[in-house]
């Protein structure tokens, strides 16, 4: 590969989930929420949690504890909604707690998928390295993608 | 001296209201060819959007619309008789005409295609070519009487100042001309300030202009009637002036005259030229002149302006009116959120306030809506010539008939509701109208007809296309239905005719035998049917074999506010839109009766399917059991359903806001809405949800 492309570095908005760091390029976060009431939507998979009213938009929230398959928790002060924005899709996560801004340069990010421990390898886009800390990089597009089969569960 | 790009958009605008008359006069031509006033209309329209065009350097329109004016001139002096030949070749010149206008609006410029071959057949058409276009003979009779004629004109009455008329002096000296050169610009002008443009420009070859009344700076922003007088000193003869600028486009009429030398004593003063040894009589003189006469150009001015308001219009980006709905949404949202806040303090002035609050915003809202809406004819009157062309083609003789063009839908309904009428109606003329030959057998007149109606029907409008062709074959869909086993051949007998024509809405479901290149291909009355549904509307079909057949379109009026019914289900709250809705009931458990594993109740003799929304929706149960139940007895075109609910809380406006694109695949949900609370309440889509 071209030497150029290579050290190019992006930034990315680095989360927690269960124990580990995910990142998410920070060209697609909107923002990012406090945990805000949502109205449940009939008839969509089991972790589309339901709509919010962020300063008058609708936006769909997407509980991604119970996408990636790991067991519920409960809300706590850190918890947070980080709403992306891809095209003309905007939806939100919810994530257990928003850490830093990290620069990655792409050469720093390995695209095996074999690392990850759940389910979250469907989304996954790279594993960032820093110093010793393992940040898993998260696919956008794929997140905002719901499958026919997940439609109705 | 004048930019002409602001010019731009009016001319574009300008350019197509003229092309749409000229479709219509050329159709009227058409149908009676004798008729001198509709030539002449369709000479006027070609004239001025050759000057339009020339006026704004589109020389290539400019040159079609030119050739096109000798053939029609040729036409009304009867050296050429109007042929069907002529009148295609006419309309070739239109759809040319519109593809310049096209490029025009999206790129700035007419385009690279000169239609080389339209002008040639133009020009073939006039054997003997007429060099120039004969002026009308009137201007010398004109010329006798312009001493009276003067006098009409306002713009004409001034004297020169002391300085002016010395210029006039001089080059009378100098064995030059100077005229005062009255114009007046036909009523009908648009593009005054551009056609002035064009009119100094030619003066300026000539001559030299030193005087304009009004104002140069005036004229420019359109500040004038249809007049203006400029002084002009100049070589030439006055048949020079009066020939050049009469073969202007839209110059009503030219007056020139000659001025003669005066001694400049007894002209008024240089209102800008400060003379010291001006004489006491002098300067009373005309300060009392002076405002005088400015008091009588305020009072024509002001009552230029107050005529000019009457049917002035603005023209709006859209976006800027979808800015203005939202705000106008959310002072909704806010006002309902007021109404439910609990004032500790709940005195009378407060209900008075939000009284008041509430009447202005539902006027701000009826206010706003009115301005997006639109009448249907922006998308009805293409459609004459659509119909005269799948005529043709067809072989067939169709006639339109419209009615209620005037009616007004929202503007976003309009720009979608185009692609489905045209559907709509090339299936009348292809599928529903009949041959010639099978016409004259049936016994029917040999124009088959095509009724194309809007009207408003409540909180609706309603679009009706009706033919009186042979209907709709319903054998020919049984089948077809069966051919594509689609209903196995036993059920096929016991569908009734309404369940058969839905099939025809199915994708891909198409009973021509031949696939032509207007309809037959299967894709069209179910693209009818998505789009309809899309805008919130229904599709409805009669038929009625050898009779004809009729579709009818019904549409909500508005898409942006409704009124909404708001209930409790479990604990959630939905909003079901007020105009679905006909009654409310309350009924015991018991009275819910199960037919054929459907719950039903029964309302005045009538059984009513009932909809249990809480299982439907997957509401989490409380397991109360209840004593009373409530039923919103909802319509879904004639047919009732009863969605049972667990109790209201009352009518409200609601804003629709659309669920996103990630959940747009949601059945049952038609958007969501904002609650005084700031909280989510989804809409129920009441079409989907009906039994």
């Amino acid at each position: 590969m071209e030497d150029k492309s290579n050290s190019v570095s992006r930034q990315y908005v680095v989360f927690k989930l269960g124990k580990e760091d995910y990142g998410l390029d920070i060209q697609k976060v909107a923002t990012i929420e406090r945990i805000m009431p949502t109205t449940r939507v009939p008839k969509t998979p089991a972790f589309i949690k339901g709509v919010i009213n962020l300063r008058g938009d609708i936006v769909p929230i997407m509980d991604l504890r119970s996408r990636f398959g790991l067991p519920a928790a409960p809300e706590t002060e850190d918890t947070r909604s980080i709403i992306l924005k891809i095209d003309d899709i905007t939806f939100g996560i919810i994530v257990d707690e928003v850490d830093e801004v990290l620069q990655l340069t792409d050469d720093s990010i390995e695209n095996i998928g074999n690392i990850a421990t759940d389910l979250a390898v469907d989304y996954l886009m790279g594993v960032g390295k820093v110093n010793d800390r393992i940040v898993t990089i998260l696919d956008v597009e794929k997140l905002a993608k719901i499958d026919e089969e997940e439609n109705e569960s | 001296m004048m930019d002409m790009s602001q010019y731009l958009e009016i001319f574009i605008d300008e350019t197509k209201e003229h092309l749409q008359g000229l479709n219509q006069s050329l159709l009227q031509l058409e149908q009676n060819p004798e008729d001198k006033s509709v030539l002449n209309e369709i000479f006027r329209v070609a004239h001025t959007l050759k000057g339009m065009s020339g006026t704004m350097g589109f020389n290539k329109m400019a040159k079609l619309t030119h050739d096109m004016e000798n053939v029609l001139q040729a036409l009304r002096n009867n050296q050429l008789s109007i042929t069907s030949r002529l009148v295609d070749l006419l309309f070739k010149c239109l759809d040319a005409l519109e593809s310049y206008t096209e490029n025009i609006e999206n790129s700035g410029g007419e385009g690279e295609n000169d239609y080389n071959d339209i002008i040639i057949e133009l020009n073939n058409s006039i054997e003997s070519k007429p060099s120039e276009i004969v002026q009308p003979a009137k201007s010398a009779a004109v010329k006798s009487e312009k001493k009276v004629e003067q006098q009409m004109y306002p713009t004409s009455n001034f004297k020169l100042n002391q300085y002016e008329q010395n210029v006039v002096n001089k080059a009378i000296e100098m064995d030059m001309n100077a005229y005062k050169i009255t114009v007046i610009l036909n009523k009908g002008c648009v593009l005054k300030s551009a056609r002035s443009f064009i009119i100094f420009q030619t003066l300026e070859r000539y001559g030299e202009i030193i005087k304009s009344v009004p104002k140069v700076e005036d004229i420019e922003d359109e500040k004038f009637d249809f007049e203006f007088t400029v002084v002009c000193i100049t070589k030439e003869a006055p048949e020079v002036f009066d020939r050049s600028i009469n073969g202007i486009a839209e110059v009503d009429k030219v007056i020139v005259v000659p001025l003669e030398a005066m001694d400049i004593k007894n002209c008024p003063r240089a209102t800008d030229m400060s003379l010291a040894e001006d004489t006491q009589s002098e300067d009373s003189n005309n300060s009392q002149h002076e405002p005088e006469k400015k008091e009588e150009d305020n009072k024509g001015q002001n009552a230029q302006m107050h005529k000019a308001k009457t049917g002035k219009t603005v023209r709006v980006d859209i976006d800027r009116l979808d800015v203005l709905m939202n705000l106008v949404s959310e002072l909704i949202i806010i006002k309902t959120r007021l109404e439910g806040l609990e004032i500790i303090d709940n005195s009378q002035t407060y209900d008075e306030a939000i009284e008041y609050l509430e009447r202005i915003t539902t006027s701000l809202h009826d206010a706003v809506m009115k301005v997006r809406m639109v009448p249907v004819e922006m998308v009805f009157n293409r459609f004459p010539r659509m119909i005269r062309d799948v005529s043709r083609e067809l072989g067939k003789e169709i006639r339109l008939n419209m009615s209620g063009e005037e009616t007004e839908l929202d503007r976003t309904v309009i720009d979608e509701i185009g692609d489905p009428l045209i559907h709509l109606l090339r299936n009348s003329a292809d599928h529903g109208i009949e041959s010639k030959e099978e016409r004259a057998q049936a016994g029917k007149p040999a124009v088959g007809q095509i009724n194309l109606k809007a009207y408003q029907d409540g909180n609706n409008v309603v679009i009706e296309v009706d033919d009186d062709g042979k209907g709709i074959d319903l054998e020919k869909i049984k089948k077809k239905i069966i051919e594509k086993g689609l209903v196995k051949k036993d059920i096929v007998s016991t569908l009734s005719q309404k369940d058969i024509i839905n099939f025809l809405f199915k994708p891909s479901f198409s009973t021509s035998d031949k696939i032509s290149n207007l309809s037959g291909r299967g894709v069209g009355l179910d693209v009818v049917k998505t789009k309809i549904e899309q805008l919130d509307g229904v599709v409805e079909v009669e038929t009625e074999t050898g009779e004809g057949s009729k579709f009818i379109i019904r549409l909500p009026l508005t898409l942006a506010i409704i009124q909404a019914l708001l209930v409790v289900i479990g604990s959630e709250k939905y909003a079901i839109p007020l105009n679905s809705i006909k009654e409310i009931i309350k009924i015991t458990p018991d009275q819910i009766k199960n037919v054929q594993k459907q719950d039903v109740v029964l309302l005045r003799n009538t059984v009513i399917p009932i909809v249990k929304l809480g299982e439907i929706l997957e509401v989490p149960e409380d397991d109360k059991e209840k004593k009373n139940l409530t039923v919103v007895i909802v319509k879904k075109g004639e047919k009732l359903s009863g969605f049972l609910v667990d109790s209201l809380i009352g009518q409200q406006e609601i804003v629709i806001k659309s669920l996103g694109k990630l959940l747009s695949g949601i059945k049952s949900i038609a958007g969501a809405t904002i609650l005084g609370d700031g909280n989510v309440a989804l809409i129920l889509d009441v079409n989907l949800l009906a039994v």
